[in-house]
């Protein structure tokens, strides 16, 4: 009997290799799991009976195309869409012996904090189905911690890998911007968009990011790595500087119980040998998400343009091309794109792009300078990964700018580029709290050497207390 | 009052790479509607697009050869517009940061050189091709149906900008042959108008002579040949001026040319003007080119047309050299000279002959031409027009045609010459009361009596003889 519960990625390959368990059994055991329990969950918007590969089963956000298989990120208007060709990431992955396992469920576009935004209604929370996974990543993040999945991947434009692996107390990497390719993952916002790992272990996530991470000639904007991601070893800190931005301390949104785990967290640090200090991000958390809030609708704008009837996904009818064109999208996308589609469109506007988007992109420089002043003389910049626990279903879904500030934290150091990893740290009343640590561009091997290290410390059980 | 005309230019120039500008899909014609496609140039979700280098490169180079600034920071962006030909919902093109800035072509005149400024020259990708069905107008508007090829979506073009510095619209011509015969020297697109591999789009005002202001233009779309340019030009600077000089002012607007009628149609205006929301396109990176590749390409490029007009019009003329040059005649024009042939008789024989024969002029050999121009009047004119259409045969040779004597002898000529004026009454009459130029008549209608064997020289001369006798 396979345990999908407990058992890490690195676990199941060891049980593949050792031919203790067959591909094929565990990708059984798996949709055992899916069977038994996504009923309630709602992670997968699909499943493949088979596996395609010699090693584990990987669940892959439904924004990743994937030849063959229906691609919908999250949107009605592309039902039935199915890609004839494999992303990127999706290509490593099968060249490294996984098999697609299925789709996982998220906001529309990956657009929002709760996966509530998909057109296929919204995926739970395994530790407290009442309650979101959160998103846009819910359902890779909420697969993993139901073992549903040893690990999948997500992908985050403002948070949508780290915020939902810490409502759901798993790990998740956002990796550096141009790490890992973007091609064939349905676009949200190009200059922000990276495809990350979600797994129950640091070095389940660093492995998986060592699969998908590196230079592709088809995506202009990725670079070679500068070196070998290394899966880390140890558990002390000694000689490590956290940095904790000033500017946390003031902020009211971040919940007694986050800031309670957050503060234990600094003294496992402390106790392994770290020494915690300050740094100052006050454009960052002053500037961040109005800066983000232009910038990513307004790439998204110009990114969602191309559904337009004509090749693929549903086509609604109209009398001329342009009421063909109105009608398809009036009916194909939800709200919440709608919305950013016109914030978007207006940011873009002659007459108010300098004031808006230009404006966007200079912001956007400071705060890239800004984190890198901040860091300097630190490892990581540590600030918990969201300012709540996983919030009840239907709680934040009339309000935008509530649900948009589940974010707070998250997008900074995105608008930065910077590679960030939240790693489970507590509970609080019961829901797990995520751990965000930041570290400089292409610092993915550092982050992972203080993530193994404060887990082994902190001890957190992955497994959602109502399943154990 | 005099007028104006105050002209500049936007020419599309199709490179003829063999990839298309932002995926591996081939780019040309012939294939089957929508089979050089892929999930890049279809604009499906995910898909991302990579700079063709050889198409930048290119650029490059035609910037070079238009005196540009190559600039080292381009950046491609997104024109944002709905249409059934733009996949992606919008068209990828340098914008605020094209690649070549501030160039110029210089025009020989009889006056000197004039100087089009060039304002830039930007890269950008081609739309589908569209056909609309039903319908009327051939439009989007009221069709029945829209059908698309993808095939053309993606390639690469390059978009040239002149400064309103044109004043006819014969040099509008005249500069549009230069820049037609650098685009195909420099080996980077067919430049073929009917084929759409070069399109031009002129704006139009006219001023007061004299003045320098600019009023109001209008820009002339569609039109297919140089000399419909040429006439489209015309027609809108003749309308503008009427419109003036009646008391009422030329409005912003766009006009098809129907070479057919010669007429302009105002194209509907739009509600509101475009806004097409450019942004710096976000899955590419800028282009800096390093000086090294740059002073690379600027060593591929050759003397440009004009410089080779200025160069070779001492021998020759204004007229003669230019369309030499710009027929692509004047390398063979210098290999036939520098092998003892006449310069003038060498451009004669190169611009009407060899061009009428649809002779190779790449692919004749200068000293055979140069031979054959030098015996042309002492050999039958047959023969000199057989031995041209052969010319670029392999291994031919111009000596067998050598040998042949043109038919000379007076006697022989003469009872020839007798024949044709007894058979031409009427003509002989109207040359000897004053029409001298029906000498040719005289001399061609011997020449076919003889079959093309008679010295040209020989009749002319006997012809006048006779007739002014």
């Amino acid at each position: 009997m396979i345990d999908t519960l407990r058992l890490t990625a690195e676990d199941a390959i060891s049980l593949v290799e050792r031919r203790e368990v067959s591909a094929g059994e565990l990708h059984a055991a798996y949709l055992g799991a899916i069977a038994e329990r996504d009923g309630e969950l709602h992670c997968f918007l699909r499943t493949c009976d088979e596996p395609h590969g010699s090693s584990i089963p990987i669940a892959l956000k439904d924004v990743i195309s994937t030849k063959g298989i229906e691609t919908t990120a999250g949107s009605r208007i592309l039902e039935g869409y199915t890609p004839v060709f494999d992303s990127t990431v999706a290509a490593r992955v099968k060249a490294a012996g996984l098999s697609v396992l299925g789709k996982t469920n998220t906001d529309e576009f990956a657009m929002g904090s709760s996966t509530e935004n998909s057109a296929w209604g919204p995926s739970c929370n395994p530790w407290d189905p009442s309650r979101v996974p959160g998103g846009s990543g819910g359902g890779t993040a909420a697969a993993v911690s139901a073992g549903l999945a040893p690990w999948g991947l997500g992908s985050d434009t403002g948070g949508s890998i780290k915020q939902p692996s810490a409502l759901c107390g798993n790990v998740g990497l956002r990796p550096t911007y141009g790490t890992v390719s973007r091609y064939g993952v349905v676009a949200f916002a190009s200059s922000l968009d990276q495809i990350g790992p979600v797994a129950k272990t640091v070095r389940d996530v660093a492995l998986l990011y060592s699969i998908i991470a590196g230079r592709d000639p088809l995506d202009s904007t990725t670079a070679e790595l500068p070196e070998v991601v290394a899966l880390p070893e140890g558990d002390s800190l000694a000689g490590v500087k956290l940095a904790v931005p000033k500017q946390v301390a003031d902020l009211d949104a971040i919940e007694p119980g986050v800031r309670a785990a957050f503060e234990a967290a600094l003294d496992q640090a402390r106790e392994l040998g770290a020494k915690v200090g300050e740094c100052d991000l006050p454009l960052s958390y002053r500037y961040g998400m109005p800066c983000y809030y232009l910038v990513a609708p307004a790439e998204a704008s110009s990114n969602l343009a191309r559904y337009d009837g004509v090749r693929y996904g549903p086509r609604v009818a109209g009398a001329t091309f342009g009421e063909m064109v109105d009608h398809t999208r009036d009916a194909g996308f939800g709200p919440e794109p709608k919305r950013r589609i016109m914030l978007g469109t207006y940011a873009l506007s002659a007459g108010y792009y300098d004031a808006f988007y230009g404006q966007a992109q200079r912001v956007r420089t400071l705060l890239i300078r800004e984190h890198r002043e901040a860091l300097d003389g630190f490892d990581a910049i540590v600030t918990p990964t969201s300012p709540t626990v996983a919030f009840p279903i239907g709680d934040k879904a009339a309000d935008p700018l509530a649900m948009y500030a589940c974010d707070l934290l998250t997008i900074p150091s995105c608008l930065a580029g910077l590679p960030g990893l939240s790693i489970p740290c507590g509970l609080s009343e019961g829901l797990p709290v995520g751990l965000q640590l930041v570290g400089r561009q292409f610092g993915e091997n550092g982050l992972f050497r203080l993530g193994h290290a404060l887990e082994g410390a902190i001890g957190f059980d992955t497994v959602p207390e109502r399943l154990r | 009052m005099s007028w104006e005309p105050v002209i500049g230019l936007e020419i599309h120039v199709q490179l003829k790479t063999r990839t298309k500008m932002f995926c591996r899909c081939a780019a040309g014609f012939g294939a089957g509607e929508n089979t050089q496609t892929c999930p890049v140039c279809l604009g499906f979700p995910g898909a991302l697009p990579v700079m063709n280098r050889r198409a930048i490169e290119w650029t490059i180079k035609l910037g070079l050869a238009l005196d540009c600034e190559i600039t080292e920071h381009a950046v491609f962006a997104r024109k944002n517009y709905f249409y059934p030909d733009l996949p992606k919902g919008y068209q990828i093109s340098q914008y605020d940061l094209p690649s070549c800035i501030d160039g110029k072509v210089l025009l020989p005149t009889a006056e000197g050189d004039r100087v089009i400024g060039v304002v830039r020259a930007h890269l950008e990708e081609d739309a589908a091709k569209t056909v609309h069905v039903g319908g009327r107008t051939g439009r989007i508007g009221g069709a029945d149906a829209s059908l698309v090829d993808y095939n053309r979506g993606g390639t690469p073009l390059v978009e040239i900008v002149t400064a309103p510095d044109i004043r006819s619209a014969d040099e509008a011509k005249r500069f549009l042959q230069l820049l037609r015969q650098t685009v195909v020297e420099l080996g980077i697109s067919d430049a073929e108008m009917e084929k759409g591999t070069l399109r031009v789009d002129a704006n139009v005002s006219v001023r007061p002579e004299g003045s320098d202001e600019l009023r109001t233009r209008t820009e002339i779309k569609n039109m297919n040949s140089f000399n419909f340019i040429a006439r489209g030009i015309e027609a809108e600077v003749e309308r503008q001026i009427g419109v003036w000089e009646s008391g009422g002012a030329v409005e912003q607007q766009t006009y098809d040319f129907d070479a057919a009628t010669g007429t302009l149609t105002a194209r509907r205006s739009k509600e509101e003007a475009d806004d097409y929301r450019y942004f710096p396109e976000p899955d590419l990176v800028p282009v800096e080119p390093s000086r090294v590749l740059v002073d690379a390409l600027r060593s591929e490029v050759p003397e440009s047309p004009a410089a080779r007009i200025r160069r070779i019009e001492p021998a020759l003329d204004l007229e003669r050299a230019t369309v030499l040059v710009t027929g692509g005649l004047d390398v063979l024009w210098d290999g036939t000279v520098a092998a003892g042939a006449d310069g003038v008789a060498a451009a004669n024989v190169i611009a009407n002959t060899l061009v009428g024969a649809g002779v190779d002029p790449g692919a004749a050999p200068a000293a055979e031409l140069a031979k054959l121009v030098d015996a042309r009047e002492r050999i039958p004119r047959a023969a000199f027009d057989e031995a041209i259409s052969k010319l670029a045969e392999p291994g031919f040779s111009a000596d067998p045609y050598l040998v042949q004597d043109a038919l000379s002898d007076t006697d022989e000529l003469g009872p020839i010459v007798d024949r044709i004026l007894e058979a031409n009454p009427g003509q002989v009459e109207a040359y000897r009361g004053g029409k001298e130029g029906l000498l040719g008549f005289f001399v061609g209608q011997v020449m076919k009596e003889t079959q093309g064997t008679a010295d040209a020289r020989v009749v002319n001369d006997l012809v006048r003889e006779k007739l002014n006798a």
